[in-house]
Formats: structure tokens, sequence, C-alpha cells
């Protein structure tokens, strides 16, 4: 529903833009006050993504500013040597299962948040609301104790479990605020026409949603793939973990190989970059109906 | 087969309409795995931080575990300079990161809100590190802060500064490096939320207040800012609480060093838990930073819809 109401908006801002700008040029911005504060922010944003490129794809020991003769061996190095193929294995578990989890419990709630009044639904929203501002970071301990009672220490399912409960709260959140988006009357149309509220649901909500789920889940694939600290407590052997491990392993090295590390931060990255440039147009319409709904 | 399914049809239609009208169990079916989930990976964790903050409570030091009151509280807040050191430095983090970031990402969500050649490329370019992660973006600025072939030495070849310079490793420059490896990252999370919120100024008010003949300054200052007032607060408030709680790219860009420069709260507890191995101490240290989070969480909830503010 919301991406419907994007595009409009644009339209709406672009569209009587022709004769107003014609009326009154004088007010336009001046192009510089664009341009020069534009370019000079591009330049501090792309400088650091040139130099990983450039070091990933430039021979050890080179100072040349242009990554040429291109090798490929710290990409070999980095996928064999230093596992990262094996990282990536892991990641890309922990990144699906989180994605599905997240947004098969979300949708469950979120749908449950939209549609019914129930007896605990204002302490559950005032729980889920909270529990956006605790951190994981400060519940290593106790989650490695509870981990370790369930015998998943070492499994990558004590990080699919933590990053799927702290990614949950916002997920539902969201969920439930593009289910009320679509209107109840259309459900009810398919109770009438003798769906129960599980195929309604199915035939005629579901496909609404389709938007707001693939930015929820990209967000979650996205967090998941990226965050650190659950992998690094819950899984100590090497064969088990995950790429930001594997990075942080290159970077706390006595003497850093500079061009594995380079090597290892673009395997990293490689997946997000694909993520997002498949769902940008969903993206910022999903992100900005959370920022209003909280 | 067919007169039994006729038979039995009937009366399904007006179990099912009540099943779909008033379904008690439902919902609370559909929010049980979240609940659950959260009652026993949030919650009972919470739980038993409070607890262990009153208790000795070392694995390896097992002897001395036990009741200890109000001790790990007394001790950070009377004998330990490093607790107050990391709260001073959480604060200054805090404020430096989201002031700046707010700064530079407002301006930034003005300049592609215009229109201009380029705009959607710019967009795109302009928003792009917010997509990197945290230990991903150490990776990065390590490679440009390291001290033979990071941008110093380009620099240096250059006339400005030392060969061998290394921001990160000396305390008088850590802080600025951190500082804008984080910055990097982070003003985009600004321009993003703003720039959404840009879109629904209604184009009238500009074009009233421009035959009212308000320069653009004044239109900004009267018009843009006022709209943008909610969505600034509620993501500033975020941002406080997501950069007080940003671990991944302090730990691994620094550390929390060089001599505990750079820790803040949340990685002294991390490093008081795993390295030390004070579970006891640590807990009594989370408690504090929740009630730091309580307070700014207190606050959002005001601001927010929960409070029964306008949004």
């Amino acid at each position: 529903m919301i991406t419907e109401i994007a595009p409009a908006r644009e339209r709406e801002s672009t569209a009587p833009q022709q004769p107003r700008k014609a009326r009154r040029a004088w007010d336009e911005v001046p192009r510089w006050q664009l341009y020069v504060p534009l370019g000079i922010y591009l330049v501090f944003t792309l400088i650091p993504f040139y130099w990983i490129l450039l070091f990933a794809f430039r021979p050890a020991g080179s100072t040349s500013l242009v990554p040429w003769p291109m090798t490929l061996d710290h990409f070999q190095k980095v996928w064999t040597e230093r596992s990262f193929g094996v990282y990536f294995q892991n990641s890309v578990y922990v990144g699906v299962a989180t994605l599905v989890l997240t947004t098969v419990v979300a949708l469950a709630g979120g749908y449950a948040l939209a549609r019914f009044e129930f007896r605990i639904k204002r302490t559950f929203m005032l729980a889920l609301l909270c529990s956006q501002f605790v951190p994981g970071a400060l519940l290593l301990v106790p989650l490695f104790q509870i981990f370790a009672k369930l015998q998943m220490i070492n499994s990558l399912g004590s990080v699919i479990i933590a990053e799927t409960v702290f990614q949950l709260p916002l997920s539902m959140i969201l969920i439930s605020g593009f289910i009320r988006n679509v209107p109840q009357s259309l459900e009810e149309a398919a109770w009438v026409d003798g769906c129960n509220r599980f195929a309604a649901f199915r035939i005629v909500v579901l496909p609404l949603l389709r938007p707001g789920l693939i930015a929820v889940g990209s967000f979650a694939f996205v967090h998941a793939w990226n965050h650190f600290l659950f992998a690094l407590m819950f899984l100590s052997d090497q064969s088990k973990q995950t790429i930001p491990v594997g990075l942080n392993t290159l970077m706390s090295a006595d003497s850093v190989d500079l061009g594995a590390l380079a090597a290892g931060g673009i395997v990293a990255a490689v997946p997000v970059v694909i993520v997002f440039a498949f769902i940008q147009k969903w993206l910022i319409t999903g992100f900005s109906a959370g920022a209003v709904k909280g | 087969m067919a007169q039994a399914a006729a038979v039995a049809k009937p009366p399904a239609p007006p179990r099912r309409r009540r099943a779909s009208a008033t379904p008690r169990r439902l919902p609370y079916l559909l929010i049980a795995p979240a609940a659950l989930l959260m009652l026993g990976f949030i919650a009972y964790p919470v739980i038993s931080v409070f607890y262990y903050s009153l208790q000795n409570y070392n694995p390896t030091k097992p002897w001395r575990n036990g009741f200890a009151g109000l001790d790990n509280f007394t001790h950070a807040f009377t004998q330990d300079p490093q607790f107050w050191d990391t709260l001073t430095f959480s604060a200054k983090w805090v404020v430096v990161e989201v002031g700046l970031q707010l700064l530079f990402g407002l301006a930034l969500a003005l300049i592609v809100n215009q229109t201009f050649v380029g705009r959607s490329i710019g967009r795109a370019l302009v928003f792009s590190p917010w997509a990197v992660s945290g230990v991903l973006t150490s990776a990065i600025w390590v490679l440009l802060y390291n001290s033979q072939t990071g941008v110093t030495r380009y620099l240096a070849d250059m006339g400005i500064g030392q060969y061998g310079t290394s921001w990160l490793s000396d305390p008088s420059t850590v802080f600025s490096a951190a500082v804008v490896a984080d910055l990097w990252r982070g003003v985009p999370f600004f321009a993003i939320l703003i720039l959404a919120d840009l879109q629904s100024v209604s184009k009238d008010l500009y074009e009233a207040a421009e035959v009212d003949g308000a320069s653009r300054f004044k239109q900004f200052l009267h018009i843009t800012l006022p709209h943008l007032k909610d969505a600034i607060v509620l993501s500033t408030l975020l941002r406080a609480v997501w950069e007080f709680n940003n671990v991944d790219l302090l730990y691994t860009l620094t550390g929390g060093g060089p001599a505990g420069e750079t820790t803040t709260l949340p990685l002294y507890v991390a490093n008081t838990s795993v390295e030390a191995h004070n579970f006891g101490y640590a807990s009594a240290l989370t408690t504090v930073a929740f009630v730091i989070l309580l307070f700014f969480s207190i606050v959002y909830l005001r601001l927010s819809k929960f409070g029964g503010g306008d949004k």
C-alpha cells in the first residue's frame, strides 16, 4: 500500500515543477550550491569504497593508486586459506534462516495486533516498543548461559534464534502497520465468498503485503548477515563462524594482511549489495513508514 | 458422497462466520511464538542480569560466588575510575556522533530533495554506506588509516603530515578517527529518514510563503523545520540509543583502545564479562546501562504515539 502512495507523491512533486520553474526562475537554488557540497560529500563517501577495491585487486606490496595490474590472488587466498568459503556458507544459513523465521513469526503476531482486540494487546505493544531499547550487546552473558543450558553453543541455531529475537519487535510493528493499511472490508468480502480466515488472508491480504514483507525480510537478512557479536560469542569452532567474525580475525592479527582484508570485505559486501540493488525502491518507502509509525 | 457434502455444507458458513467474527483464542495463538521467544531470550536475560548484579559471580573464581548486596554498584560508583571514564566517553561519543550525523544528514537531505541533473544516482551514492556493516566499516577504515599504505602515506607524498602516522594508535587522534569512520556510515540514516519526510511537505505552503516574500532561509525556518520536527526528534532519539549500544564498530576498529581511550559502557561490559569473566560486576554495569536506556525509552514513548501524541 505504501509503495503505491510514494510514487504518487513523487509525481506530485515533479509534475508541477515545469510551470513553476518558468514562473520564478530567480528563486531556483543556484546550481553550484547543490553540486559543490554534494561533490565534496561524494568524495568523502566514495574514497573508502575505492580504497577497499584498490587494495583487493592490486598485487600485494604495490603502492599504485590504480588497481592495475589486476590480480585475484587476494580473493583466492581469503576464500580458501582464510576459510571465507566456509564462513560464507554459514553466513548464508544464518541470514536465510533469520529471514524466514523473523518474517513468519512477525507476520503472525503483526496480524493479531492489526486485526484483533484482546486483553494483553496494550501490554504486548508496550513490550515490543521497549524491547527495541534492549541491546543484544548487553545481554551476551545471560544469553550465553541460556544457550549453554540448551546445548546450543557452537551451533548456528543459537545465532539464528538470537538474531531473530532482536529483529522481531521492529518487524512486527512494521508488519502490523502494513496490515492495517489493507482495508478489512477486502477480507470480509472473501469471508462472505466462503473463504476461512486463513484462506482470505493468503489470497487477499498477503499479495498486498509483498512490498512490506520484502522490506522487512531483507532487513532481517542484512542485519543477520552483518551482525557480529552473537556469532563471536556463541560460536567458538572455526568451522561454524560467520563472515564478520572472519573479518575481525583478519583485522586483529598482529600484522594485518591488508589485501586479504580488503578481499574479505568485498566478499562480505557482495550479498548485501545484491539485496539492496534488488529491493531499493521498496526499502526507502518501507523504512519511512516505520519511522512514522515508530 | 455428494449428498454428504451437501448436507455437511449448510452449518459450515455460520460457524466459520462466527469463528472469524469472535475468535477468542486465535490472537493469543498468533502472538504466542513471538511472545515466547521474547520472554525466553529478552525478558529472562534482563531479569537474570538484575539478579546477578546483586551477586559475586565469576566462573573462574567460584569460591567467591554468593550474594553481594549492592557491593558491585558501590564498587562501580566509588572505586572504579574506568567506569566513570567509559560513561564520559559514551556521552561524548553519542553527542558528537548524533549531532554531526543529524547536521550532515539534514543538509544532504535538503540537497538531494532539489531537482537537478543526476539526482537519482546522487541519492543512491550518498545513501550507499548505510548498508555497510560495522565490521566492514572498520575493515575499510583500517585500510584507510594504516600507517604504511593508508591515506596518510599519500598525503605525506603530497607534503601534508608525516610518514608513518597511525591515527588509530595515537590517543590524541583516535577519537576523531573513530568519529569520522562512524559518520561515514551514519549520516545516510538521517538523510534517508529526513528525505522521506521532506517529500510530504505541502508545496502550497512554499507558494504562499513566496507570495508573502519570504526568503528561502525563512521558508526553511518556518515551514520545513517545523514539518520535520517530529521525524528529527524521533530519529535523533533512536539514533542516540543505537550509538550508545554501538559495539561492533568500536570493538573491531579500536578495541576500546588505545589505553581504554575509546571504551563505551557496553564495550566495557563486554570486556568485563568476556575477558575478565566477572559476570556479577558486568551485570551491575549492565543494570546501570539499562537505567540510562530506560530514560531514553520513556522519552521516546512519550513522544511517539504510545503516549497519546499526534502521530
